[in-house]
């Protein structure tokens, strides 16, 4: 274990961060990881707990207590080892996780929380900067052939969980990059696209085939998803040709707002302004959508929310506004009840920091516009009383607004994939299969797997990577009988 | 043959006994019929160490031997016509007979024809007289016929000796003919003694019926110069006629640990032994002991075996029981010689032994290494000496008595009647020893291995390190908790909490097959040892190869040696091993055996490379002489079967052949690691073990370690941790040597099906079935692929483990991180729905399989009942009580909390070890604040009280440190708990580390901050069932209100223990679950010590059931209890009440850190660091709502079984049954039916706690005392009185310190206020617990204990001034005296037996002598000696102060230095003067302030004032010359301690 007493000596120290001033000028990353000195004493704060609570708290079951140990005595390469044990893309997660781990640290308690991420974060970049991530090719193939459908976290982890096992994995993928929501959700100035690249080529070496652009369909695509598909083929072809299919196409499909003025210009879901432009700084075209100068409300008080403030922050946007239906949290939870379990509390995110108004318990009635333009924003406050909320009568107001995203969140998969697969469904429209015990993440149809968000609905791409990785244990039994591929 | 066959989880193997012993002795041989007289009056005034059952009539069995009374034989005989031959021409048989006509007969013909067979004449039988009239019903019962058998010398017999030997094999060769016949009442036939010198009259008898029963005894013509006698106190209740002693030569008290591989190695050597004396004869001795017999009998059938084969009787003891000689450096070496020689004959029967012996020539009695024992002589001017395990035993006028003494450790005492005298110790053995010239011998004969030239011992793998220590199961914990610390500090680590994970059979990982055994450890009937401090009995020297000739009298030329001091091999001595033939010279011939085979033939394989590896071992014996089995071969194609498989498998197959002691066995594996596989390569056979994969993998880890740690250095330290470890755990079982544990089997296992033990364990319990060979094989392949396999996560890493710390890839463990977060989340906001999502997790093992009782399934008893007619939560609740948990290991906070809401529910919380401040006595009001009742700088975290609340632990712990057991501790307790071991750490002592002794701690356990604590492994007041009793006793006298309660935990056997418990008078007994916590202990011992509560909690039940004692005595059960199911559980096999522990501490706030050792507890339950304590923020309403929780879960779990009360259904085991559908290929296998059976006895018997017990204290001295002082009590008048004083009166002044303490608490009365005057012999527990304010002045002498936590009150003992020899030179006071003294003082005016002032705590004393381990763990006080001094003193001590007057210069030697040092007195002068005294011990601590030398001499003074000591006149008189004669004795602890605080004092003064 680290230091015995290290949590009494030493004081949590999270990433430096660029000044604002700077970042918002920008789309470069601007979280600087720790240095290795800083990092082994982050590292010696953790307790080595007899019952490590972060590992239950994070998705992938991280061997927490292990890596912090050794980073804490210098060992990074056995830290990298350890660390990918666990978890596929510790790049992607070291930098944007909300970190579920930290929530649940015992340090949590009553003290700042062991900076789990940001050691996760210093460890991978690391062995990235050392050349210590290699392909891992298999030494034995099966000659089994398996499609992943949709490139993003799940389906890219059950590809090299699946490629690891010896199987020749296809992946998937509609747009012309790899990397779903993880490259085009998620701003670059918080997570370096060139990381997917790096990534992609290991999985690249490893055998895995991707084929880009290409749409798994039988029907043309409904509206709300920006996609560069030029071709497609058929879920029929798909499982002809291959012996399992892994279904993760994400959940994309954006909740609207269907209230008066939702047809006017400057109204649009969120994602319809991130994808374009990190399109755009990939070099892939102009974004179509500009704030600058803008008056922008923002719909929604999540993590997608908060992406479209820190970009309209960058476009160089006159004010920003955030709405949040739910009352606002508390600045500290009662962690008595709540740990180790992930709280509900006031989050402020760096977007937020760089400049932007919140408002919560705000409902969005009415978009206002003059030729057929948004100029503003009818709203009305709310009262939450047992969980259920109701306007306050007379406390309508309006915001002048130019741009309007909504980020209310994602209803479920693309549709039309899951039926045309035949795959049922559960209540909420997602693939129906189960994480646990026999035939788990299979679907009803006969050798098609499911993972993700398609499965689970919209969640943190820390469940898609144990999703993916489930799922591709799942898929190794299916196919082998048994599987020596970690859940 | 009353016993009982095996039934349930009850076994009689498991019965342990022992007793009271003595003889009585006219050194001339003058015979007289007063001796038999006396010797029964002897029994009588030893009943108190007896026992008796359910029914008081019905004693354990007592019994007398004489010499044969020739003259009254010979008129008995004449009147039947049979003239007797010559005395010593003739035997008498004394022959126990079945009652049935037709088999007594079958028993006499058959001895009547090998009476002529072996050609000796049958003179006749005598029907012994006895009258029945007092027995109990069950001892009638079984009450056999007892006849005499006259047996005439043949042709051929020269002498008595060889008619000795004839009779001998009579009775051997005709005992196995009538076993042979299988008689329906076989079993009663039992020959009690047959010889020309002895007649042995024993029976199942209470003390004072011996005389009654056998008329003879009446008789005035039975004459005889000795008589030897015994009362017997067995844990049993079932009348056994021939368990009584004494047995044909001994009389025994106490219990031998290592029976089991002393039975062993005599049947492993019956191939390899040879007699000149019994030439053919020998033969028909074999079965030497019969399978079952009391490990009394089994050493009295050894002791015959060599003194018939030509030993003398003590030679033949000193064989059997040899003193501690190995670290002896005062012995001479002579002797040491003859020990050596001996030692590779045969290895010690070990354990606590006070063992009398006669042939009716020689009587004489010895003592175990340790002195466990207590055994006192006096000699009279008129030639008798009686000795006897009481001093007072009989009414000898003092002023005949010559000398008083006792028998020491090791050391044996003999009278020769023929040749009229005393035989010393130091006479007898220098005689023996200088017979012959067994240095030269040993020198001749031996072999060091180390001293071998050496070999080049390396070898490489031929796999890489990972995946060779994959295929032998290593994790990565392992290397982090088992081999890192080992091999950094020399020491196993240590962890904390119990252990919750899966039992190794329900485990879905793969566990190597050490896991699936437990070790045994020894409670109550027998002590273990501290290793440490008593390092001095201790060896772990092993002779490798064939052991010599045991019957060999007449060989000169003795049989090679091979030996190691410690028996962890490393590579270059298993090199050497392997070239021993070369070496010496082809004298040792080793062959090795691979013990792996071709991984092709997959698990089936195993039970054939099985059979082929014993075949191979057979045939390899007689060429060779030392065997090692090797796994070294392993690799990719060759799977290694298990080492603990192979070496137990060849060692019972070379037992059976009889060729075992024809050979050495030595083990080069790579699998083992820890010190429990160690340990149990040892328990099965192997006499040395190279643990090849362990020192490659610490040697990798060597750069690791901070310091210069070469791979060398690394591979030391682990040797070293490991034989520290096997100390321990041999010490565990009270086993000293090495030699004695190997091949002892000191083990059960859990989940290996009977089939696979007895073919390859044999003789080990394992009484829930399991896993056979198949799954062994299974599990060993798995361990295998994973290893060569393509497995990723095992591609570059160990497999996690998890067993000692929560990983999601690991172990499956209950405590989770979800079932700690419902727990809290429920408690903290009184949910009760989120409880049960909590108990769900817990409960349901349909999936993970963690616990046995997982996999129970719960009947109903009848329809469902409505819930509301269940008996109410407020009621049940009032049966639970929370464990025993020290204000030290965990927080003051912490441990009020708990108080508080126990209180509050009316359950009981439990002080742990460490005493209790009396603020927590008052009664509160409500709104007081924790800080003003504790005191502000004491709490870091406040609490209101409520009205009614009270800080009062009802539970006062007892353990054997003794910390704050005072008289007003104790008088403030509504139980008293005697600790006799932890489930964490059964047979381990504690050890509380210096910085975790804060101001606070050290108050309240009379000790000084800062300073550190032992704890000793065992309570030495107590080696031995006996001893618990008298403990009970005292701890009744010091609160007849109290209930008395004994902690015992789960292993195979302890329901014959809990049985011993009830009788001895305990109250209360809990059964603890191997798995319960502890705030430090060794990783080891957490994992792999005791058994799960399940199997000692029915075992328990259904002993005492069978035995008719579970009425009279309320059940407890603990152990990782978390659930109202748990509770249901408990309830159906047996519990009235129930413990919890770790869940009430998860409640406050505990998560499992299993950091307690470490005082870095961040939720500031168990640290004692206020800044952690501040975080503390547990509260008592939570833990109300979890005991509420349980018990309302339990109700609901009631009203479905249809049960409207829990006592209907307490010892319900029939409600139980074994899951259905259990699919999991290892848990599949196990058989619970010997849980669930329920003995066959009539309903009245009672299945639960209904009547109390008669603890007999009506007949306490107290009660006059306590008469007489009522002025000094009520009014605090001074009273003075006298009173006589027998050794029937225990615990003398304890009541009376109990009627201070209620009223004047520890303060007590103004000094002198009662002064007893007593004259006579004080029994055992003369002035225990003795209040402040009384002063018992005893003129005479006492017994054992005297002075036993001391609470302020006097002591003076001197002798009568008739007594007619030196005082200084006689003994006046016995063993263990002022064992856990909190304050006051005494004088003694004679010479102390073994462990004086052990554990004192602040009492001062001087005394004129004192045995062995003088002021072992003393903390405080100051002790004077003026006299000689024993072995051993000063071991273990932290704190006090001891005067010793060491007139010959070597006390040094003598003394343990590992923790004090030694100064002369007068240096004091000189530092007074210099002003230096701060670091020498001048500070005011309580008991010093004043020089040295005045002290000193102040204290002689008073020692001469009150017992007019010439001795102490004398040392006055010249005190210029005396003064430097004494050496001062200061522990550096203490003196750190105390530079400390006066420089703190210092500091405070200035500012």
């Amino acid at each position: 274990m680290g230091k015995i007493t290290g949590f009494m000596e030493y004081q949590r120290l999270s990433e430096a961060v660029l000044p604002v001033q700077k970042r918002v000028k920008e789309y470069k990353e601007f979280v600087l990881r720790l240095t290795d000195e800083q990092s082994a004493i982050q590292g010696a704060r953790c307790m080595d707990c007899g019952i490590p609570f972060c590992m239950s708290g994070c998705p992938v079951n991280n061997q927490i207590p292990d890596w912090n140990d050794l980073v804490y005595r210098g060992k990074w390469r056995e830290a990298i080892d350890t660390l990918h044990s666990t978890n596929n893309f510790p790049e992607v997660t070291g930098r944007i996780c909300p970190a579920p781990c930290e929530a649940s640290c015992t340090l949590n308690i009553n003290n700042d929380a062991v900076g789990i991420k940001s050691i996760e974060h210093a460890i991978i970049d690391k062995a990235g900067e050392n050349g210590w991530v290699v392909p891992q090719p298999p030494a034995r193939k099966t000659g089994k052939k398996i499609a992943v459908v949709g490139s993003g976290p799940a389906g890219m982890a059950a590809a090299q969980q699946l490629a690891r096992a010896g199987h020749d994995v296809t992946v998937f993928e509609k747009n012309s990059r790899i990397g779903g929501l993880m490259r085009y959700g998620i701003p670059d100035f918080k997570l370096d696209k060139r990381l997917i690249d790096w990534r992609m080529a290991q999985l690249a070496a490893e055998g895995v085939r991707f084929r880009t652009s290409v749409m798994v369909t039988d029907s043309p695509l409904p509206a709300g998803v920006t996609n560069d598909a030029a071709t497609t083929i058929t879920p029929k072809a798909l499982l002809k040709e291959f012996h399992a299919v892994v279904l993760s196409g994400g959940a994309e499909t954006p909740r609207d707002l269907p209230i008066p003025g939702r047809e006017l210009d400057g109204v649009h879901f969120a994602l319809d302004f991130l994808i374009p432009q990190n399109k755009q700084v990939a070099g892939d075209g102009k974004n179509k959508i500009s704030a600058k100068g803008k008056q922008v409300v923002v719909i929604g008080g999540g993590d997608t929310g908060s992406d479209c403030v820190g970009t309209s922050n960058r476009h160089g946007a006159a004010s920003i506004t955030q709405f949040e239906l739910l009352p606002q949290p508390p600045e500290k939870e009662n962690k008595a009840l709540t740990w180790p379990y992930w709280p509900m509390k006031m989050r402020t995110s760096s977007s937020h920091e760089e400049g932007c108004e919140r408002d919560w318990s705000v409902a969005t009635k009415e978009f206002i516009g003059e030729n057929g333009k948004l100029k503003a924003l009818r709203v009305v406050r709310l009262e939450w009383k047992d969980g259920k909320m109701c306007e306050i009568p007379g406390s309508d107001f309006i915001v002048k607004a130019d741009l309007a995203f909504l980020a209310m969140g994602f209803l479920g998969p693309v549709s039309g994939i899951l039926d045309q697969f035949g795959v049922d469904k559960d209540g909420r429209g997602n693939a129906k299969a189960t994480t646990d015990g026999e035939g788990c993440y299979q679907t009803n149809v006969p050798k098609v797997f499911v993972a993700g968000d398609m499965r689970r609905g919209q969640s943190l791409v820390v469940w898609a990577i144990r999703e993916g990785r489930q799922c591709a244990r799942a898929v190794d039994e299916f196919l082998m009988g048994s599987s020596t591929l970690p859940r | 043959m009353g016993l009982p066959g095996s039934q349930g989880l009850y076994d009689p193997a498991n019965e342990h006994d022992a007793c009271g012993v003595g003889f009585v002795v006219h050194i001339k041989n003058k015979k007289s019929h007063a001796i038999i007289e006396q010797g029964l009056q002897i029994l009588e005034n030893l009943e108190h160490r007896g026992a008796t059952g359910y029914d008081p009539l019905l004693g354990d069995g007592a019994g007398i031997l004489i010499q044969t009374p020739d003259q009254f034989l010979r008129e008995e005989m004449g009147k039947q016509g049979v003239i007797l031959p010559l005395v010593g021409d003739y035997g008498v048989g004394m022959v126990f007979l079945p009652r049935a006509d037709a088999d007594r007969r079958a028993c006499e013909k058959a001895i009547e024809r090998t009476i002529k067979a072996e050609g000796q004449r049958l003179l006749g039988w005598r029907d012994v007289p006895r009258d029945n009239l007092g027995l109990a019903q069950a001892a009638k019962d079984l009450e056999p016929v007892v006849r005499q058998v006259f047996i005439g010398k043949g042709a051929g017999i020269t002498d008595t000796d060889a008619l000795e030997r004839k009779l001998y094999i009579i009775r051997k060769a005709s005992g196995h003919a009538i076993q042979a016949l299988k008689l329906a009442e076989g079993k009663t036939f039992y020959v009690p003694s047959m010889s020309a010198r002895t007649l042995l009259y024993k029976g199942m008898l209470l003390a004072n019926q011996v005389g009654d029963y056998y008329l003879d005894l009446k008789d005035p013509r039975m004459v005889t110069a000795l008589a030897l006698v015994h009362q017997r106190f067995s844990t049993n209740t079932f009348p056994t006629w021939d368990l009584a002693h004494p047995f044909r030569m001994i009389a025994h008290n106490g219990e031998i640990n290592t029976l089991r591989g002393n039975v062993n190695w005599i049947r492993a050597r019956q191939q390899a032994i040879s007699s000149p004396v019994l030439g053919d004869d020998l033969k028909k001795v074999w079965p030497l002991i019969y399978d079952g017999q009391s490990d009394s009998a089994s050493f009295d059938n050894a002791l015959e075996l060599l003194v018939m084969g030509g030993y003398s009787l003590a030679h033949a003891m000193m064989l059997l029981i040899p003193e501690a000689w190995a670290g002896n450096p005062l012995m001479d070496e002579e002797r040491r010689a003859f020990y050596e020689y001996h030692a590779a004959m045969m290895e010690p029967w070990d354990g606590p032994a006070a063992v009398a012996f006669t042939d009716g020539r020689q009587i004489g009695a010895t003592l175990d290494r340790n002195g466990l024992r207590p055994a006192r002589y006096l000699v009279t001017d008129d030639d008798m000496v009686v000795m006897a395990s009481e001093i007072g035993v009989l009414p000898i006028p003092e002023s005949k008595i010559v000398k008083k003494w006792r028998l020491q450790p090791g050391k044996m005492f003999l009278i020769d009647l023929e040749q009229g005298r005393i035989i010393d110790d130091v006479e007898l053995k220098k005689s023996l020893s200088s017979a012959k010239p067994y240095a030269e011998w040993v020198a001749k004969s031996r072999y060091f291995l180390a001293d071998l030239p050496g070999v080049d011992g390396k070898q490489t793998l031929k796999e890489s390190v990972l995946d060779t220590q994959q295929a032998f199961g290593y994790t990565q914990e392992d290397i982090k908790f088992i081999l890192q610390p080992m091999a950094a500090t020399g020491e196993e680590a240590i962890g904390s909490m119990g252990h919750d994970a899966a039992l190794p059979v329900l485990s879905g990982k793969n566990k190597p097959l050490y896991n699936y055994f437990k070790q045994l450890f020894a409670q109550v009937t027998n002590p273990p040892i501290d290793p440490i401090r008593e390092e001095i009995v201790m060896s772990l020297t092993s002779f490798i190869g064939p052991k010599p000739n045991l019957l060999g009298i007449d060989e000169t030329n003795p049989s090679l040696r091979l030996e190691v001091t410690q028996p962890v091999l490393s590579d270059d001595d298993l090199a050497k091993l392997r070239e021993i033939d070369t070496l010496t010279g082809g004298r040792f011939r080793a062959q090795l055996i691979d013990i792996t085979y071709p991984a092709s033939q997959g698990a089936a394989g195993m039970a054939k490379a099985m059979r082929e590896l014993c075949a191979v071992a057979e045939k390899a014996v007689g060429k060779f002489n030392v065997l090692i089995l090797s796994d070294r071969a392993v690799s990719r194609g060759r799977v290694a079967i298990p080492a603990l498989l192979a070496t137990s498998g060849v060692h019972h197959h070379l037992v059976q052949k009889g060729l075992r002691t024809s050979t050495g066995l030595v083990v080069d594996t790579g699998s083992a690691r820890e010190v429990h596989h160690f340990a149990l390569l040892a328990g099965y056979g192997a006499e040395a073990i190279c643990p090849w994969l362990a020192f490659e993998s610490v040697a990798s880890l060597a750069p690791g370690i901070a310091g210069k740690v070469d791979s060398k250095e690394a591979k030391k330290r682990f040797v070293k941790a490991v034989n520290k470890g096997l100390l321990k755990v041999m010490s565990k079982m009270g086993i000293s040597t090495y030699q004695s544990y190997c091949g002892a089997q000191i083990f059960e296992a859990i989940g290996l099906n009977s089939a696979f033990v007895t073919q390859y364990f044999s003789g080990t319990a394992s009484n829930v079935q399991g896993i056979g060979l198949t799954e062994v094989a299974e599990e060993t392949l798995r361990m295998h692929s994973d290893a060569f396999g393509t497995n990723p996560v095992l591609s570059n890493a160990l497999d996690a483990g998890g067993e000692y710390a929560w990983r999601v890839r690991g172990e499956e463990h209950m405590w989770t991180p979800d079932s700690i977060a419902k727990l809290q989340h429920a408690t903290r906001t009184n949910q009760y729905e989120t409880y049960k999502e909590y108990a769900r997790l817990i409960n349901d093992q349909s999936k993970r399989h963690m616990t046995l009782r997982g996999l129970f399934d719960i009947k109903p008893l009848g329809a469902p009942v409505p819930l509301h007619e269940v008996e109410p939560a407020k009621d049940i609740v009032r049966r639970f009580a929370t464990g025993a948990m020290s204000l030290g290991s965990i927080s003051t906070e912490a441990h009020t909390t708990l108080a508080i809401a126990m209180n509050r529910i009316g359950g009981k919380s439990n002080t742990g070890e460490g005493g209790e401040d009396a603020m927590r006595y008052q009664k509160l009001k409500g709104g007081e604040k924790l800080t003003e009742l504790i005191g502000k700088n004491r709490i870091e975290r406040d609490l209101v009280m409520q009205p009614g609340d009270s800080l009062r632990s009802k539970i006062k712990q007892v353990a054997s440190g003794r910390f704050g057991v005072t008289a007003e501790y104790l008088a403030s307790a509504d139980q008293i708990q005697i600790k006799m071991a932890q489930g964490a750490k059964p047979g381990e002592g504690g050890q509380l580390p210096g910085h975790k002794v804060s101001e606070y701690i050290a108050q309240l356990r009379f000790s000084v901050p800062g300073v550190g604590l032992i704890s000793p492994p065992p309570h030495h007041d107590i080696y031995s069932i006996e001893d618990l009793a008298q403990l009970i006793h005292d701890l009744k006298n010091a609160n007849p209100q109290a209930s008395i309660s004994v902690k015992l935990v789960s292993e195979v056997g302890v329901g014959t223990v809990a049985a011993g418990v009830a009788k001895a008078k305990s109250d209360h007994v809990t059964i603890s679950g191997y798995d319960g916590g502890t705030g430090a202990s060794p990783i080891s011992s957490i994992k792999h010590a005791g058994a799960p509560w399940e199997l000692g909690l029915a075992e328990t039940q259904q002993t005492l059931v069978l035995n008719r004692l579970r009425g009279r005595i309320a059940v407890q059960v603990d152990g990782q209890m978390k659930t109202g199911r748990d509770v249901l559980i408990g309830a159906l096999l047996g519990a009235d009440e129930f413990g919890f522990a770790t869940a009430p501490l998860v409640v406050e706030g505990c998560i499992m850190m299993r950091k307690c050792h470490l005082n870095t507890c961040p939720v500031g339950v168990a640290t004692q660091d206020p800044v952690l304590r501040k975080k503390f923020t547990g509260q008592p309403e939570h833990v109300v709502n979890f005991f509420f929780f349980v018990a309302e879960e339990l109700r609901e779990l009631m009203a479905q079984m249809g049960v409207r009360k829990l006592d209907d259904i307490i010892g319900r085991s029939d409600l139980l049954d074994m899951k259905k559908g259990v699919q999991h290929w290892k848990a599949k296998g196990l058989d619970f039916s010997k849980i669930f059976y329920q003995p066959k006895v009539p309903a009245e018997v009672a299945r639960h706690h209904v009547e109390a017990q008669d603890h007999g204290l009506a007949r306490a001295l107290d009660h006059q005392l306590i008469a007489k002082a009522q002025p000094a009590l009520e009014s605090r008048q001074k009273v003075a009185f006298e009173v006589t004083v027998r050794n029937v009166n225990r615990t003398v002044g304890t009541m009376l310190s109990h009627e201070v303490a209620k009223r004047y608490g520890h303060a007590g009365l103004p000094d002198d206020s009662i002064h007893v005057k007593l004259s006579g012999t004080a029994g055992q527990s003369f002035g225990a617990f003795l209040a402040k304010g009384i002063t018992l002045e005893l003129t005479g002498q006492a017994n054992d204990y005297v002075g036993k936590g001391l609470s302020g009150g006097r002591i003076i003992v001197k002798p009568s001034p008739e007594f007619r020899g030196k005082p200084e030179d006689n003994i006046i006071i016995g063993n263990t005296v002022l064992y856990g003294a909190i304050a006051g003082e005494c004088y003694f005016r004679g010479v102390a037996g073994e462990r004086f002032a052990v554990r004192n705590s602040g009492a001062m004393a001087v005394v004129e002598g004192v045995g062995d381990h003088g002021c072992e763990y003393m903390t405080g006080g100051t002790v004077v000696v003026i006299g000689q001094t024993g072995r051993n003193f000063a071991a273990g001590m932290s704190g006090g102060v001891a005067y010793v007057l060491d007139e010959e210069g070597d006390f040094e030697k003598r003394c343990n230095l590992s923790m004090v040092a030694l100064e002369p007195v007068p240096d004091e002068q000189a530092a007074s003067e210099t002003g230096e005294l701060e670091s020498h011990g001048k500070v005011d601590v309580r008991h010093l302030g004043r020089a040295d030398d005045e002290l000193l001499r102040s204290l002689i003074e008073k020692h001469a004032q009150h017992t007019s000591s010439e001795r102490a006149r004398l040392i006055l008189d010249q005190w210029g010359s005396y003064r430097s004669k004494f050496v001062k004795i200061m522990p550096h602890e203490y003196r750190r301690a105390l530079t400390e605080m006066a420089a703190e004092q210092k500091r405070l003064e200035a500012a």
